[in-house]
């Protein structure tokens, strides 16, 4: 028996794809259609391999150990209230349903509780705090934006659609799709090569290199190129590079340099320099030029630029030429956000508490300090006493410095598959694949919410990360309500309503007359 | 040839990486697209090494064993790239200037061949830098 | 089954026109009721202090992506508020962006019950209402931005308003809205690509059309869907010197659409559309003309939208306005917020100052209007929180307005201009509790269209508040500081016949509140075909079936239908 099930989203990255065609066959994904290769690897293969975990596992003596549910939900509660000073780290690869209980679970622990943005787009967040952001949703790139500017990004490695979706191949209400105009410059690019090769091999002599080789085209095409523009800015030319009209290679760790030489030349200021960061600054003045002349510009940023020297000095710099150039033109920046519901992490910590990421309710209430609550600066320090993983993989993202300091305490990793954090685990859950074999709700990379559907049934036994991390917390009550401490309410149970009845005009207000009433009428006040 | 190659390490991802990591971290796909290190055409003929060849890197905070690869796309001499993955933090550092962000990218690290060295799967490199791994 | 019966407090309850009566109120369960058995129902001895319904707040940005944002960017303004966990209530941060979890309590802790949410994005409703679900104790409800939406654009452009109502009920029920919200109408729109429109009859770029005609066809629309409340409007130029003419020409443009001397749409936070003079410089208070419009017609309700003096934080779908505050300079944060095919949106954190010419004007204007417009059922009481001041303020606010003498002692402490500048000083109008309560619960329910809200009759929410203040011994207009102490702390709130606060302090976090929702149920449903779907493709970067709000985003709904005649 197969079904097609329709506008399924990926549960990968930020992009949050909702138009994936999945076909299931007995319980099993078999096809999926729109979707990149990174979707296909993991709707169609990944989720069901053989890395998937079955069962509970506690390791005893080094090894790891199948043991029910109830023993292991024991245990890790167990090990989080002997804790001081437990971390919860994770939380971008679930649902907002599981992230809310995750922030009750921290603040009954009195735990330290960060998410994977301090590693991936953290710094961008402090910098908006520190000067805001002009933003758009990515529909309104779509329609309107006829400049685009990838800085410091791949997205065709770490976003593959988002180019084709939201960008310069997209059709909008105000500019076209310019993926034509591509197929054309491919040809005229392999054409150019074929001639270089014949004439190579008629005067055995190598063609004069074009001048600055690696910046790509030459500035005039920008100006006089219609439609949409794309410039990529990166240390490296990567395949994003190629698809874009313009690439400006930069040296390492220089992105602040030359944001800032941009500035310069957009706020009509003399520089007396040659090159900034190795761009020279004609080059750098048909950038700006052209960021100017724009009707609707955009920055896309990446990890290039909060991962370098610099870090949110860097988003900050280029945020304020985004700003600045809204006194021109129309111009918006936002981050290219990493993980499927890594926004949602900020936005879910920040509802219930006030702050984004990096926070720490030792005190009792929420405390916000990157650089001090962030988990690898907590680490670093060697300062907590026991660590929960929940969606994430810091084995294969953190560095093994840090990660040798996390395996020195008791470890309670949730995820769904065996991946590297896992394979290291004290206490091993499984769960099941949200966006696959249960339904939440998940922020795309411009907070745009959408809600990822159960498209198959998980295997038995095996709960979601909502009701895994609920009977956690119950579990820490209990612990903490036998040592006598006080301990928080539960979400209260929602008891059915009748809905109230309609009136019959609308601004007509039913009761007019005094209706009688209890009352004995003691006095009148006069 | 030269015996050392200093050079930028950038870290960062890259499609098989994507794939590799959606099919499984124990995946062949995985091993092949993560334990691996991306250099310039000039820097491979600098140090004498191939597409395949084996090279050790090393930074200020460890050292690992990866396979050496032709960067496609471009030219970047004097720079070299490692997809994220469990290879790449072994020698990424955990300075983080107070602000939760390790050293990912954009930091010094030596080059050299190591042609008799083994590139380690997923689980002999959890062994060797943690002492435990899945082994049931 | 719980009973309650409030004893001897002094009722205050204008909906059924009791003003300051001794009598009992009866609680059965969630409902006000005739009488229950006085020897088993939990007593509440009330002597001595003032009874009214709960309080229902008209406009107040508490939930979406916008206030979360506006979260995210203040962690300076969490620093000075933490709040610490209890073992019943939940631990967060307050200042002028509260957490969810602390504006629940801090609104109880006043006596609210019910909150309606100023503005969303219908694209980032799902957002608003998981932050709904997790603001406890008040009942709650949102406005969906739609004056820019493109369907209405295009279909109030070709003069379909059938088809408009159509569209706009979808879209309220998709969003599980309760009115139709339009914010500077045709400006948001033009804000995509960095324009504005300056006048009602601008031309919106791009598509045929003029914010008078976006807001003449939607009370159209409003009225054809028989919605409980009018549209809820954010004029044109608003915050923009010589202002008060564009509200004027908003106010002159939909006079005629009122049938039944009726209202048909409520301007919120007017104190931001009552600037007169060409430039800041030149910058006057416009509130007389506004509130002599007001005295002499019935088709308009507003809010005051009252500045309080605070360092707060400025949010608003209006993109192009906060563009123009932050060209004004001295601010170091802006966030601008496009929303693609139905709005934008901007914050920037404000800090009102007493010395500030224009801030203390601004705080003149608010309380002139509510004070120069004589009848209460039609100006209520807001600071458009966080945008004037936080919601906590309110009873500041309250002390402005029935206290002279409160007025004074401000008026000395603020910069010159609000007494020059404004008619301010010389109104001695002080109003009474009564009209207080027409003004924060009354009238507001009434413009919400609540027929069980904002008063105590038979059949009312059990939603009460209680405050100690007693009118035969207090002279609130002399004595302000001990009944603004006593609003800022009521002495009980009851949400659903619950004692939810005690003394301004929590004492049962467990009741969730219920999100309010309308469902105008056209005649003809709305035809979503295959043409519909391909342009929902087009518009959007979500698919269509992706983008309603389904019932899992709503903790506890009540549902409010209504027959549309379309």
């Amino acid at each position: 028996m197969s079904k097609t099930i329709n506008n399924v989203v990926c549960p990968i990255c930020g992009c949050l794809c909702d138009d994936l065609e999945v076909t299931v066959e007995n319980n099993e994904i078999v096809k999926m259609k729109n979707g990149c290769a990174v979707c296909e690897a993991k709707m169609v293969h990944g989720y069901k391999s053989e890395e998937r975990i079955l069962k509970p596992m506690i390791r005893k003596d080094g090894k790891l150990v199948s043991v029910s549910m109830d023993e292991a939900v024991k245990k890790a509660a167990q090990i989080l209230t002997d804790a001081k000073y437990p971390l919860l780290f994770g939380w971008s690869s679930t649902v907002g349903e599981a992230q809310r209980i995750g922030v009750e679970l921290a603040e009954e622990l009195g735990a330290t509780l960060d998410n994977c943005c301090s590693v991936c787009h953290g710094p961008s967040v402090m910098a908006t705090q520190e000067i805001g952001i002009p933003a758009a949703t990515l529909g309104q790139i779509r329609h309107r934006a006829d400049l685009i500017v990838y800085w410091a990004c791949n997205p065709w490695a770490s976003h593959p659609r988002h180019v084709e979706r939201y960008t310069a191949f997209t059709d909008g209400r105000f500019e076209g799709s310019e993926w034509q105009s591509y197929v054309k410059k491919l040809k005229a690019d392999s054409n150019r090569k074929k001639m270089e090769m014949a004439s190579k091999r008629i005067s055995r002599v190598e063609p004069p290199t074009k001048a600055a080789s690696f910046t790509g085209p030459p500035p005039q095409m920008l100006e006089h190129k219609p439609g949409r523009k794309m410039i990529v800015v990166d240390v490296r030319k990567t395949m994003t590079a190629e698809v874009a009209d313009y690439f400006l290679q930069i040296e390492p760790n220089r992105d602040y340099d030359v944001i800032e030489a941009l500035r310069c030349l957009v706020t009509d200021q003399e520089l007396d320099v040659e090159k900034v960061g190795g761009i020279p600054l004609d080059t750098l003045r048909e950038v700006a030029d052209a960021m100017m002349s724009c009707e609707f510009g955009v920055i896309y940023f990446g990890l290039g630029m909060t991962q370098s020297l610099g870090r949110f000095r860097n988003i900050e710099i280029a945020i304020a030429l985004a700003r600045d150039l809204n006194r021109k033109t129309k111009f918006v920046i936002s981050p290219m956000r990493g993980h499927f519901n890594v926004t949602g992490a900020n936005n879910v910590f920040a509802w219930q508490t006030g702050y984004p990421f990096a926070l720490d309710f030792s005190q009792g209430y929420p405390q916000f300090n990157p650089g001090e609550n962030t988990a690898v600066d907590l680490l670093r320090r060697n300062d907590n006493d026991a660590t929960l993983i929940i969606s994430a993989d810091p084995a294969a993202h953190f560095p093994s410095v840090i990660m040798q300091n996390m395996m020195k305490h008791p470890l309670i990793t949730i995820n769904p598959d065996m991946n590297a954090i896992s394979r290291l685990g004290d206490v091993v859950f499984p769960t099941q694949w949200c966006g696959i074999e249960y339904a939440g709700t998940a922020y795309r990379m411009d907070a745009v919410p959408i809600t990822l559907k159960k498209v198959v049934e998980p295997p038995p036994g095996i709960l979601t990360d909502e009701e895994l991390l609920v009977r956690i917390l119950e579990e820490v009550r209990a612990i903490k309500a036998k040592r006598g401490e006080p301990v928080g309410q539960a979400e209260p149970k929602i008891a059915p309503h009748k809905p109230t009845k309609a009136t019959k005009t609308s601004r007509e207000c039913p009761i007019q007359e005094k209706p009688k009433r209890v009352t004995k009428k003691t006095k009148k006040v006069a | 040839m030269e015996q050392k190659l200093r050079a930028t390490l950038i870290t960062g991802r890259t499609i098989e990486q994507g794939v590799g990591k959606e099919l499984g971290k124990g995946s062949e796909e995985y091993y092949v697209g993560c334990a691996v290190c991306f250099f310039d055409k000039s820097d491979m003929v600098k140090l004498g090494i191939k597409n395949g060849s084996i090279v050790r890197v090393t930074s200020k905070y460890g050292s690992v064993i990866v396979k050496a690869q032709k960067y496609r796309w471009g030219v970047m001499p004097g720079m070299v790239f490692m997809p994220c993955g469990s290879w790449a933090n072994v020698i990424r550092g955990d300075e983080t200037y107070t602000m939760g962000m390790p050293l990912y990218r954009g930091f010094p690290v030596e080059v050299e061949a190591a042609p008799d060295q083994a590139v380690l799967t997923l689980e002999e490199l959890l062994m060797q830098q943690f002492g435990r791994n899945s082994d049931e | 089954m719980t009973e309650i019966l409030i004893k001897n407090g002094f009722v205050v309850d204008p909906r059924n026109k009791i003003n300051c009566e001794k009598m009992d109120i009866a609680i059965k369960d969630n409902k006000i009721v005739q009488k229950v058995n006085e020897k088993t129902a939990q007593i509440i001895d009330a002597s001595g202090l003032t009874v009214m319904a709960g309080g229902v707040d008209i406009h107040s940005h508490i939930a979406g992506a916008e206030v979360n944002t506006g979260r995210i960017i203040r962690p300076e303004d969490h620093y000075k508020d933490p709040v610490r966990k209890t073992s019943i209530t939940r631990g967060g941060t307050g200042y002028s962006i509260p957490s969810t979890f602390v504006t629940g309590y801090r609104y109880s802790a006043m006596g609210y019950t019910s909150v309606f949410n100023g503005s969303i994005a219908p694209m980032k409703a799902k957002h608003a209402h998981e932050e709904l679900n997790d603001i406890p104790l008040i009942d709650k409800g949102t406005y969906i931005l739609s004056g820019d939406w493109w369907f209405v654009l295009e279909n109030l452009a070709k003069g379909d308003i059938d088809e408009c109502a159509r569209l706009v009920s979808w879209l309220i029920h998709s969003t599980r809205g309760y009115a139709i919200k339009v914010v500077n109408p045709g400006g948001l729109e033009s804000w995509g690509f960095g324009r504005n429109v300056h006048s009602i009859d601008d031309q919106v770029p791009n598509f045929d059309i003029t914010p008078r005609e976006i807001m003449r066809g939607l009370i159209k629309v409003n009225k054809k869907l028989n919605m409980p409340h009018t549209i809820h409007l954010h004029t044109n130029n608003l915050g923009i010197p010589g202002n008060y003419q564009t509200t004027l020409d908003t106010m002159n443009a939909l006079e005629d659409l009122s049938t039944d001397g009726k209202p048909v749409a409520h301007i919120t936070h007017v104190q931001f559309c009552a600037f007169k003079g060409e430039n800041w410089r030149k910058f006057k208070s416009g509130a007389e003309d506004i509130a002599k419009y007001m005295n002499n017609h019935t088709h308009m309700t507003m809010d005051m939208g009252q500045v309080t003096f605070s360092d707060t934080t400025t949010m608003t779908a209006d993109g192009p306005f906060e563009f123009s505050l932050y060209e004004l300079g001295g601010h170091l944060k802006w966030v601008n917020s496009d929303v693609e095919t139905e709005s934008s949106g901007g914050i920037i954190p404000f800090h009102y100052k007493r010395n500030s010419p224009v801030s203390a004007l601004q705080w003149s204007i608010g309380l002139e209007l509510a004070l120069l417009i004589k009848d209460p059922w039609k100006i209520f009481m807001t600071t458009d929180h966080p945008n004037g001041g936080p919601f906590y303020d309110y009873p500041k606010v309250l002390a402005w307005l029935y206290s002279k003498k409160a007025r004074e002692a401000t008026l000395k402490r603020c910069h010159k201009s609000a007494r020059k500048k404004s008619l301010l000083p010389s109104i001695d109008r002080e109003l009474s509790l009564y009209e207080i309560a027409i003004m924060t619960r009354a009238g507001t329910a009434q413009a919400l269209g609540l027929p069980n809200k904002g008063h105590l009759g038979i059949g009312a929410d059990a939603d009460v508040a209680i405050f100690n203040i007693n009118p035969e011994t207090l002279d609130i207009a002399q004595k302000f500081r001990t009944a603004r102490k006593a609003f800022a702390n009521a002495a009980y709130t009851l949400k659903d016949g619950t004692i939810v606060a005690k003394d301004g302090q929590v004492v049962n976090s467990q009741i969730p509140g219920r999100t309010i929702w309308v469902d105008a149920q056209t005649k003809d449903p709305c035809r979503i075909d295959d043409e519909m779907k391909r342009k929902f493709k087009e518009y959007w970067t979500i698919e269509y079936e992706n983008y309603p709000v389904t019932d899992h985003y709503v903790k506890v709904s009540d549902k409010l239908s209504v027959k549309a005649s379309v």
